[in-house]
């Protein structure tokens, strides 16, 4: 068997810092089956590798950064997305992708998130959802459904919760879509996608937590919760985003719920200086290659 | 049927049984035998037939499997 190995190696493995391998995150976590799709997405997109960044926040798919072999940033919490900013003004070449959590992206960096996709900013926004802050414990998060049991709701949780792909298309994202963990050829194509399109682009992955989610609330192992994907999940394609909120144990309605063209940031900005400085205007990009 | 063919990476499985339950030919099942950590991992029960559509390998959040097609001489 390891010969065959050598011959054909993982088509994740290029990506991956071995050094590093195995990962920490939990037998019938997601997170790694959202890198799959990933590095699926980006060899299908040909993208050129030394212009990919990746930038993720704290917790468990923070730590994603650590294990991509590509120009990876993992920073402060909450803050992936104001770093991802600055890094496309900077850098308007590189293709920059956020890849965090939900504890992260909405809660901690919920006003980084509202404001980016309102600026239209060029960066890709993935959000591996599990519902609970997993890393520090499992304490109750933004995102966590009505009536779940967390560390810091031992009688239920009983606050509404977000639905982002709502939140992502009220505040002007361009693409937004939500898949599951499950759904791994649509995932890989919808980030395949994401790549191609021009603006804040935003996709959701709901994915398992079974030592912090899963065992509080007595719903089984990682396997259990894609068996329940699998069954509860319905593709609504361009569905109304006011529609498809979760619910603890409804349906998951998935699919791509908005796709549209908006001007991005650095076009505006371009535009705006142009038209306000006239020829002293000189773009970052050019500053940064002298 | 294309031939297929599937390769894991015993050491890294943490026998989720992703594989196992998602491969739509059923090839894998978890083996008897421990890994060093302790974990189940799969092994090839049906080696015939896997078409090498590589799902387990986009499933497996371990980066502990994938399937290839074998290409037609």
């Amino acid at each position: 068997m390891s010969e065959l190995v050598s011959l054909h190696e993982n088509p994740t493995e290029q990506f991956l810092r071995t050094d590093r391998m195995p990962h920490i995150w939990c037998p019938g976590c997601g997170i790694g089956t959202t890198v799959n799709c990933f590095t699926r997405a980006l060899l299908d997109s040909n993208a050129n590798l030394d212009k990919v960044s990746v930038v993720s926040g704290i917790g468990c798919s923070g730590r994603v950064a650590g294990y991509l072999n590509l120009d990876s940033f993992h920073t402060t919490h909450g803050r992936a997305i104001p770093f991802a900013t600055g890094l496309k003004l900077a850098r308007p070449d590189l293709d920059v992708v956020v890849y965090s959590g939900d504890g992260d992206l909405f809660a901690i960096g919920g006003n980084h998130f509202i404001h980016a996709a309102r600026r239209n900013v060029d960066i890709k926004v993935i959000c591996v959802n599990n519902l609970v802050y997993a890393m520090t414990g499992g304490q109750t998060a933004p995102t966590t459904p009505g009536d779940a049991l967390t560390s810091t709701s031992p009688y239920g949780t009983f606050e509404p919760s977000f639905n982002l792909p709502q939140l992502a298309e009220a505040a002007g994202a361009v693409y937004v879509a939500r898949w599951t963990t499950y759904h791994v050829r649509q995932l890989a194509k919808s980030m395949f996608e994401m790549f191609n399109k021009k603006g804040f682009a935003f996709i959701e992955v709901l994915s398992p937590c079974p030592t912090l989610y899963q065992r509080r609330n007595k719903m089984g192992d990682g396997m259990e919760t894609l068996r329940q994907y699998k069954e509860l999940s319905k593709r609504k394609d361009g569905a109304s985003t006011s529609e498809v909120g979760l619910t603890r144990d409804g349906e998951i309605v998935v699919g791509k719920f908005v796709d549209r063209d908006r001007p991005d940031y650095a076009t505006l900005m371009k535009a705006h200086y142009q038209h306000t400085m006239g020829d002293k205007y000189v773009e970052t990009g050019a500053i940064i290659c002298q | 049927m294309t031939k297929g063919n599937v390769a894991i990476t015993v050491e890294r499985c943490k026998g989720c049984a992703f594989c196992v339950e998602f491969c739509p030919t059923k090839v894998l099942a978890l083996s008897p035998a421990f890994n060093s950590k302790g974990y189940h991992p799969p092994h090839v029960v049906a080696p015939e037939k896997c078409n090498g559509c590589d799902l387990c390998g986009m499933f497996c959040p371990d980066f502990a499997i994938h399937g290839w097609r074998e290409k037609k001489a």
